[in-house]
């Protein structure tokens, strides 16, 4: 395990700040950071070593929490402490801010682009999602607000391949969303952790989502449709989120980021204990009772809680990390061999 | 560090306080003018509350105008701030109980209330927090203490309490 994650190199990426949130473009050629000195950088090769292309700094009055790049690559979003949301629009090593929305009552906490690229959902403070449609004339229009969380909405995501959307809460649930009629609604809340929930991650199949939190543990969820075979029961025409799988006692404090491998299917952690881990099924388990291994945990990955872990899209293996310490830091992962 | 302390202090009667309680180290060194004068060396409750009151009313007047415009008796944690000594523990109990346990000001609140107790009371270092789970999540949460202190309005009133005690 000690050779399983090898650091490849750093950047101060927030000097003097924290860094909170990275994201690889969908061609994996590009790294987006953000942080506390509310800028956002963009990070590309020459050659060996990681150099900074762009820096965003005329986005944002506050820390910038979260940044997501569209599925087309070309507009990037970036979610604010100062309320708002900007989008970025590429014209090669140059980013513009075309919309900025608004609505929001306090802190934005994430944003997320739907694979489709028409929809982006955001969240916030004030405990709601808001779910926005984008048209071809880059118009951004809200079309639902959704009130289900009781608290502070952390993170949202949605599925890779369904129109579904999930979203994690300081009220220690997940939410879960589709389209109904015109407008969306919460079909699901799943229970389980005993505290804030921080972040979450889908499966590359989107059978399985993976939660993260402040009560150490991650939760692996598994989607039961209606008339499955396992006889989970179903309300309607809903399908059920039961969970399948608790990783505990691997982590001694909050988990902050889970981000799952879609090449791969490798599970990697950012802890706020310093340390990076990564997890992998087991290949002989049982889908419906799946156990994980532990392959790598490197403690000390950074001087301080790492905030965020990403998975590069198109080279399996190599992973960013960003911390309260400004820094991100670039890792290959090679799966250990066997005994 | 953060330890349970319900027993000791009654947890009953203060119910779902948040409750900070402070702990005589016994290690201040004696001065020649405490051993003349008699002075006593423990601090009562009323001076304790006198100074709680002003900091409060400052801290609250301050952040006034901010997101909420919330006045003193709304938020009432002032009225709620009842001061316990127990002189055979040698322990000081400050209960506070935000009506808005949810807004940044409630962990600004506690946090400064710490702050300043620790600044005026430093026979009493060792502290032991029991605050209710709602604020002590809060408190705990780097991204809500982050984003309150990011208010130049709040972090301007801490630093005040710091400044205050150097």
């Amino acid at each position: 395990m000690k050779d399983s994650l090898v650091l490849l190199g750093r950047v101060p990426a927030h000097p003097d700040s924290r860094c909170w949130f990275l994201a690889w473009n969908p061609a994996g050629t590009l790294l987006a950071s953000c942080g506390g000195d509310r800028r956002i950088r963009i990070w590309g090769t020459e050659g060996d070593t990681w150099v900074c292309k762009s820096v965003l700094s005329e986005g944002h009055q506050r820390t910038v929490r979260k940044v997501a790049w569209s599925p087309c690559g070309n507009y990037l979003a970036s979610a604010s402490f100062d309320a708002t949301t900007c989008i970025w629009k590429k014209n090669q090593d140059d980013f513009e801010c075309v919309t900025t929305l608004e609505g929001h009552e306090n802190e934005v906490k994430s944003v997320a682009w739907a694979p489709s690229g028409n929809l982006l959902a955001t969240c916030s403070r004030d405990k709601s999602v808001w779910v926005w449609e984008v048209d071809e004339e880059d118009e951004y229009e809200c079309v639902s607000v959704l009130n289900s969380h009781t608290q502070d909405v952390k993170h949202v995501v949605w599925h890779p391949s369904q129109e579904l959307l999930a979203s994690a809460s300081y009220d220690d649930t997940v939410k879960l969303y589709r389209e109904e009629e015109d407008d969306w609604v919460c079909f699901a809340t799943l229970e389980g952790h005993e505290s804030t929930v921080w972040s979450l991650a889908f499966d590359p199949s989107g059978q399985r989502l993976a939660s993260c939190s402040d009560d150490r543990t991650v939760r692996i969820w598994r989607q039961y449709l209606p008339g499955n075979e396992q006889g989970v029961a179903c309300s309607g025409s809903d399908p059920t989120w039961k969970c399948i799988c608790t990783l505990s006692g691997f982590h001694s404090r909050t988990i902050y980021d889970v981000a799952w491998c879609q090449l791969t299917g490798a599970l990697a952690t950012a802890c706020g204990d310093d340390a990076i881990r990564v997890f992998e099924e087991d290949p002989s388990s049982d889908p419906q009772q799946p156990t994980f291994s532990l392959t790598a945990h490197l403690r000390q990955a950074h001087s301080q809680d790492v905030n965020c872990v990403a998975w590069n899209p198109k080279e399996p293996g190599l992973l960013a990390s960003c911390s309260d310490d400004g820094e991100v830091a670039f890792w290959k992962y090679h799966r250990p061999e066997g005994p | 560090m953060v330890q349970h302390c319900g027993g000791r202090m009654g947890g009953g009667l203060l119910g779902n306080a948040n409750l900070l309680i402070y702990e005589h180290t016994g290690e201040r060194p004696v001065t020649a003018g405490e051993e003349d004068q008699q002075v006593p060396d423990s601090i009562d409750a009323p001076e304790i509350f006198d100074i709680l009151f002003l900091h409060l009313t400052h801290l609250i007047h301050s952040i006034n105008d901010m997101e909420h415009p919330l006045m003193l008796e709304e938020l009432n944690v002032v009225e709620q701030v009842r001061v316990q000594v127990s002189d055979p523990d040698s322990t000081v109990a400050v209960p506070f109980t935000p009506t808005i346990p949810h807004c940044s000001m409630a962990t600004l609140i506690g946090l400064s209330i710490k702050v300043k107790l620790l600044c005026c009371l430093p026979q009493y270092s060792a502290f032991h927090i029991c605050p209710s789970h709602l604020v002590n999540k809060q408190l705990a949460d780097k991204e809500r203490v982050a984003a309150a202190l990011e208010n130049t309005h709040l972090l301007e009133v801490v630093n005040q309490c710091l400044s205050a005690c150097s």
